[in-house]
């Protein structure tokens, strides 16, 4: 009853923040509200009992993504009038269209609810007392599932240089050291012999 | 405890609002941006509510695969943003018409 009562609050937090997430005139506004969406999203996850995956989305995404997303938008001068000036036109068919959405889920759900080999309404399967959420997600991780755990780490590592690539610049007229053609450098651009005859002493 | 189809709903609902959220802020890539991120965060619900309620943990294995992508992702979008502002000083929409290639 008491996990009911809090799944309820948290799914009222969570909607509340998603539609302040697209509503909010201002996109730090905006970001904010997602950071409370995730962390709403890790605490329900918490009562469906997967509670590795929620710590790894606080960490990732309200750690990492979100002060990103903070970043680039405190980083960047945006001009929000002009940004918002097609929000109106939209407003209406953006709800319709969720609202459509919505139902076509719901119908979904209700109609597989009603059919004898999907119970719906049972609960979640129980957890023994003995293994752990975590214990259990790293078996599977890295037995049946370490190769596409190596490709995630590589995807990563892809993330990483293409982001730097991306944002590095190269300024004009930095005076920086180039150590890899101070070592490639041969004796003849540097040095020049000249032949000149001798002079005589006095 | 907590049903499968609380589970559900509740993803169902974050997935429209996230679908308006699209519709609505057409004009500004930020807000795109992170409606996608609320678009994967609603599929995450479901592959963890259905990795609970089948006792399967490949869901949540899943999961985490999409956690990966999705902040691999996050974090390219946001790198080509700043280039953009930076070629072109503004992050409009309407301005990235005369992108070619």
């Amino acid at each position: 009853m008491l996990v009911n009562i809090l799944f309820y609050a948290f799914a009222l937090v969570l909607l509340a923040s998603a539609i302040g997430v697209i509503g909010s005139k201002n996109p730090v506004h905006s970001a904010l509200c997602l950071v409370l969406t995730f962390f709403t999203a890790a605490a329900i996850w918490l009562l469906a009992q997967a509670e590795f995956l929620a710590i790894v989305l606080v960490l990732v995404y309200v750690g990492a993504v979100m002060v990103l997303f903070l970043f680039v938008v405190m980083m960047l001068d945006i001009d929000i009038e002009k940004i918002r000036s097609g929000f109106t036109r939209h407003f209406w068919l953006g709800i319709a269209v969720a609202i459509v959405l919505f139902l076509e889920i719901v119908g979904v759900v209700v109609a597989r609810g009603l059919g004898a080999n999907v119970d719906m309404k049972s609960g979640m399967a129980p957890v023994g007392a003995a293994d752990s959420n975590a214990t259990e997600l790293g078996t599977a991780l890295y037995t049946k599932y370490v190769y596409p755990f190596e490709l995630a780490a590589v995807l990563l590592l892809v993330a990483i240089i293409a982001a730097i690539v991306l944002t590095m610049r190269q300024r004009k007229g930095l005076k920086v050291q180039d150590i890899g053609a101070q070592v490639a450098t041969r004796r003849e651009d540097r040095l020049r012999i000249l032949q000149m005859p001798a002079e005589k002493k006095e | 405890m907590i049903t499968l189809q609380q589970m559900l709903w509740l993803s169902g609902a974050l997935f429209a609002i996230a679908v308006a959220g699209i519709f609505i802020n057409r004009k500004n890539i930020i807000l795109l941006l992170m409606c996608i991120e609320l678009l994967l965060l609603s599929a995450n619900f479901n592959f963890v509510a259905f990795s609970r309620y089948l006792g399967n943990i490949d869901g949540q294995v899943f999961v985490f695969f999409v956690l990966t992508v999705a902040a691999a992702e996050a974090a390219i979008g946001l790198a080509i943003l700043v280039v953009l502002f930076r070629e072109r000083r503004s992050i409009n929409v309407a301005d990235i018409s005369s992108l070619k290639g």
